[in-house]
């Protein structure tokens, strides 16, 4: 396929003697949005946090629009450039205001002029809702809203591929609505995404495919999610989708 | 008290006051760039150079800084290392205060969470820039209190800055006693003049720290 953004090939990953992810292999094409599910330690978020080279991998390849994503090479810098990320505890930069906190990168790393970076930031910050916030500190901001603030930052920066690591696990319950919203808003207008997440409907709605990782390993791979939530085709699916029924 | 002799006293206590002044400032600026380094190189557990800097940091913490200077200035001509009093005395200063300022910069930058750099490396900020950005304003942030209590202290160790015959104000009090017995005089200025060099300081520091403190929590 000639629109393919990101392919992992047989990913090792170890960690003090311990297999982390073993034999992981997945291709994400432009527009796709991947959901990568799991029991916790299963090794999802450590999945992304090598796409973004945030780990060193032990064996295999990650390729990013066919280069390597590598963290011990000199252009991994560049590369990260082209791969957005939003953590769980959303991170934003405290001593920066939400306007700095967006135009940072895109000034010091992309060289953008200033007012063109405002500009763009406000535009985004304006569809999550949040132009009006634009000289606050994070302190002042509450989770979803950091949380969306984090998003735009990361968007700023034209990413080919935005990696998603449980951005709603850290939210109390009804700010997890309106930041979702915003994640599904970004699938219907073409945006290309991994994303980890524990929530199920979420999953359901955004994902064009779910990938189910236990134990370092993939699982399950379905192109049809919501068959996939109906009715698993793996015991251990099975199994991990229960603990999310309480009926 | 007699005014005249404080009035005639005042134009030397000013030059010593510039002088101590000037060599405080450049110690506190070497103070700032190795306790910077050593920071850094603690912080980040560099192979080898991190055993260097904790000898270098006990080894200065834990010796006067009169005798240190007293070893720059008397014992390093021995084996051909000659400095002016003046160089002698900032880098004596810079070097004591460096080890001071590395382990205030220390606990500042470990109170900067690593999730911090990996945002910013994230964003495709290099490891250079996403130091400068994000990590340093906050570990200055974080560690300003320290810094400021760290100018003040070396400020005031320039009082043994006489006995490598620098003219500073310790040093131009005591000769003005020596010299003239007005004792009282003399003190007096000695007390008011440090108080005129340190308090802006401590005021600054106050300032600082309160104005950093909103810009992290906001108003």
């Amino acid at each position: 396929m000639g629109n393919e953004v990101l392919r992992i090939e047989h990913l090792h990953k170890e960690f003090e003697g311990n297999v982390i992810l073993e034999d992981i292999s997945l291709t994400v094409r432009k527009g796709e949005v991947i959901v990568v599910i799991g029991p916790s330690g299963c090794g999802k978020s450590t999945l992304l946090r090598c796409v973004n080279a945030l780990e060193d991998i032990q064996g295999g390849k990650i390729l990013l629009d066919d280069e390597p994503v590598d963290p011990s090479s000199k252009a991994i810098s560049r590369m990260r450039q082209k791969i957005g990320m939003v953590f769980q505890s959303y991170d934003l930069f405290p001593h920066k205001t939400i306007l700095q906190n967006v135009t940072l990168a895109p000034e010091k790393v992309q060289k953008r002029k200033k007012a063109e970076a405002e500009r763009e930031a406000l535009e985004l910050l304006e569809r999550v809702n949040l132009a009006d916030r634009g000289n606050d500190y994070p302190r002042q901001l509450s989770g979803g809203q950091k949380q969306r603030v984090a998003i735009v930052r990361a968007l700023c920066m034209h990413p080919d591929i935005l990696l998603l690591d449980e951005i709603t696990a850290a939210l109390d319950p009804e700010m997890v609505h309106e930041v979702l919203e915003v994640v599904v808003s970004l699938a219907r207008s073409g945006s290309t995404m991994l994303i980890v997440t524990h929530e199920m409907g979420f999953a359901k709605a955004v994902a064009d495919r779910v990938i189910f990782l236990d134990e370092g390993r993939i699982v399950e791979e379905s192109s049809a999610p919501r068959d996939f939530f109906a009715m698993p085709g793996t015991e251990r699916a099975r199994a991990f989708l229960k603990t999310f029924d309480y009926e | 008290m007699e005014k005249e002799v404080i009035l005639q006293y005042l134009p030397l206590y000013r030059e010593a006051l510039l002088l101590t002044l000037r060599i405080g400032w450049q110690g506190v600026f070497l103070a700032f760039l190795f306790g910077l380094a050593c920071a850094l190189i603690r912080h980040r557990r560099v192979p080898v150079l991190r055993h260097v800097v904790t000898v270098y940091i006990e080894f200065f913490r834990n010796t006067p800084l009169l005798v240190q200077l007293f070893f720059l200035y008397f014992a390093l001509p021995k084996i051909g290392i000659r400095m002016t009093p003046e160089v002698c005395g900032s880098l004596g200063l810079g070097l004591l205060g460096g080890a001071y300022m590395a382990e205030t910069f220390r606990s500042g930058l470990e109170s900067v969470a690593p999730i911090q750099e990996e945002s910013a490396l994230s964003l495709g900020m290099t490891p250079l820039q996403a130091f400068w950005h994000v990590i340093l304003p906050q570990a200055f942030t974080a560690s300003v209190t320290g810094i400021v209590a760290n100018v003040i202290f070396l400020l005031k160790e320039t009082s043994v800055f006489s006995v490598i015959s620098l003219m500073d104000l310790m040093f131009t009090a005591k000769d003005l006693i020596g010299m003239y017995a007005k004792t009282l005089e003399c003190l007096t200025l000695l007390v008011v003049f440090y108080l005129i060099m340190l308090l802006p300081v401590s005021l600054l520091g106050s300032y600082l720290e309160r104005r950093l403190r909103y810009a992290e929590y906001g108003k």
